[in-house]
């Protein structure tokens, strides 16, 4: 089975935000670098913010390619990391509550992150990157087979 | 039967109050402490105008508290009716407290040291609520009448007739209190005050008498202020023992029908039940200095919600199955637990040979263990755990590994459960072995979760 993927749009997002702070931490370097030294302050300033911008893209994209769920006939499986590699199994059975929250960015880009309970505080089973209506959808989705499957503590 | 029904009569659906003396119970010891911190205070007093003025507030304070618990029992009444065990209660909030007698999951009687002189007790209910839990507390009750109401109350949440009486419980455990007292002052912190002593015997035997010049006299200081640190840890690590001991005092667990009977203490008594299905994990640890005696401890993780974790109310749950045993004792009380579980994992189920790289000091204790209802792991590098988890009671499967442990081909496994204690950990498995062993456990613990349902 293949594991499903958050929507691209959680990309472009990611590279929006990461874009746009890339952006004003240059122009912070270059303006200080360029008062406190010069036309050389200002070239340091430009290429310690372009080599940050440049390697969080990487890891960015690496984190964004690792998250991935898949929804089988008795549980859920959630994957992430990069580094980290984890993998998380929640029985639907198991489940006490879906939450779907958006933050400000998720909302300009029309995303939702949809996050699973259970009894256990370790458990942590979280699905960002979904368009909301999608997030919805699965949200309404898993609460339905957990409410089939439910069983006691 | 009338003797039953006359010693307590709200169980036959009368409303009635608690025990004439609970009030004295209630607020016994802080009325101690009042009294004695007050009445030197007037003899000790010089002018006649201050003592008055002490005499009033000790007086006053004494005579408020005492006003309060005896309204607060004025108020509050309690019965048996139906199918509903009720208390009200309040002065200014008035409390309507119904408890269904069938979620009731254990009755505990508690006897803190003023009560126990009384000969009164408290029996403190423990209901399944859906969102919360909320404890029903009768404080206090005669001794008698608590047993009573204990075995009633459980009768009938079992749905049994109501004179039915306590089912006897099968002794498994009772702690050896000579070897009570002797682990709970075997513990590692009592190495800081030893440290700090021994760096003081050094400084000083470094620096003796000597000409008496200002370098001697900061030695002096210095070696004074390190044995006065070292004094106070050691009292308050006597204290911390004679806490453990106090509590665990002739510590009993028995076996009974409904769940396991704990009786512990040495001033305060409590017998509590925990049902079998409330236990999430049971846990058997070897503490590095009680390993010479061949010592060990048999904890106990419960389901408890979020509103327990308040230190006191953890602390009132109960978490230990044996304060200090033998290891014999121990596996045995395991085996009691969880048939056909081993006490001590053999080598087969071991990590692969190179996780000796990743962990060197555990590698020789890590080792998995697991059959279709229980799974047994086992961690640790100076104290081994054995963790041993229900099935059916697992909340989630995890899987996770960093740079180093990929690089080696392995991967920890990490299986969850309501309990908030401990989760069970087979570290450092086989990538491939623990990719096999999460759809496995998962699909044993679907089939124990149906088969207990």
């Amino acid at each position: 089975m293949e594991y499903r993927r958050p929507s691209p749009r959680m990309w472009i997002a990611r590279q929006a935000v990461l874009g746009l702070s890339s952006l004003i931490l240059l122009a912070i370097l270059a303006l200080a670098g360029g008062l406190l030294a010069g036309g050389a302050g200002a070239g340091i300033g430009i290429a310690v913010v372009l080599a940050f911008a440049i390697s969080s893209w990487f890891v960015e994209r690496g984190r964004y390619r690792s998250w991935g769920y898949l929804e089988r006939d008795e549980d859920l499986v959630v994957r992430r990391g990069l580094l980290f590699h984890r993998l998380t199994v929640v029985p639907f059975g198991r489940m006490q509550f879906v939450d779907v929250t958006a933050g400000p960015v998720d909302r300009v880009f029309d995303l939702a992150t949809v996050q699973l309970h259970t009894a256990a505080a370790a458990t942590d089973a979280r699905i960002p990157g979904l368009r909301s209506a999608d997030a919805a959808r699965l949200r309404d989705r898993l609460a339905q087979l957990g409410e089939a499957r439910a069983s006691g503590l | 039967m009338p003797a039953a029904s006359s010693q307590a009569p709200a169980l036959s659906g009368r409303w009635c109050r608690l025990h004439p003396l609970s009030p004295i119970a209630r607020i016994g010891i802080t009325l101690g402490v009042v009294l004695v911190i007050g009445v030197p205070s007037f003899t000790g007093q010089q002018s006649p105008s201050g003592q008055t003025v002490d005499l009033v507030v000790v007086g006053a304070a004494a005579v408020l508290g005492v006003a309060a618990a005896v309204v607060s029992w004025l108020v509050t009444r309690w019965r048996v009716v139906g199918d509903e065990l009720q208390i009200d209660t309040g002065l200014v909030y008035r409390q309507s407290l119904r408890f269904p007698l069938r979620r009731i999951q254990a009755v505990d009687v508690v006897a803190p040291l003023t009560a126990r002189i009384l000969g009164l007790a408290e029996v403190r209910i423990v209901s399944a609520g859906t969102g919360h839990h909320q404890h029903g507390r009768l404080a206090y009750l005669s001794n008698q009448e608590a047993a009573l109401v204990r075995a009633q109350l459980l009768a009938l949440a079992h749905g049994l007739a109501r004179e039915t009486p306590e089912p006897p419980a099968l002794p498994l455990f009772h702690v050896d209190n000579g070897r009570l007292i002797m682990s709970s002052l075997l513990r590692g912190w009592w190495l800081g005050p030893l440290l700090l002593l021994a760096v003081g015997a050094v400084l000083a035997a470094v620096n003796p008498g000597g000409p008496a010049g200002s370098a001697h006299g900061d030695t002096a200081a210095a070696v004074a202020s390190l044995i006065s640190t070292a004094v106070t840890g050691v009292l308050a690590l006597g204290l911390d023992a004679a806490r453990t001991v106090n509590g665990d005092f002739d510590f009993t667990v028995g076996e009974a029908p409904d769940g396991l009977r704990l009786h512990r203490g040495l001033l305060q008594t409590r017998h509590e039940t925990v049902p079998y299905g409330r236990i999430q994990a049971v846990r058997l640890l070897q503490p590095l200095l009680w390993r010479p005696f061949g010592w060990a401890r048999v904890e106990l993780d419960v389901a408890r919600q979020p509103e327990a974790r308040h230190q006191g109310e953890a602390r009132q749950l109960a978490h230990l199955l044996a304060p200090v045993a033998s290891l014999d004792q121990a596996r045995w009380l395991i085996g009691r637990l969880a048939p056909g579980v081993p006490a001590t994992l053999t080598r087969s189920g071991a990590p692969p040979r190179r996780a000796i790289l990743r962990a060197p000091l555990a590698y020789h204790y890590l080792s998995i263990w697991h059959d279709g209802r229980w799974l047994v792991t086992q961690t640790g590098r100076v104290r081994p755990a054995l963790v041993i988890v229900p099935l059916e009671k697992a909340q989630s499967i995890r899987l996770e590994s960093g740079p180093l442990l990929r690089a080696l081909r392995l991967a920890n496994l990490r299986v969850d459960t309501a309990g908030r204690r401990w989760v069970a950990e087979a570290l450092c498995r086989d990538e491939d072995e623990a990719n096999l062993l999460v759809e496995r456990l998962g699909g044993l613990a679907r089939q124990a979760r149906r088969l207990s349902w």
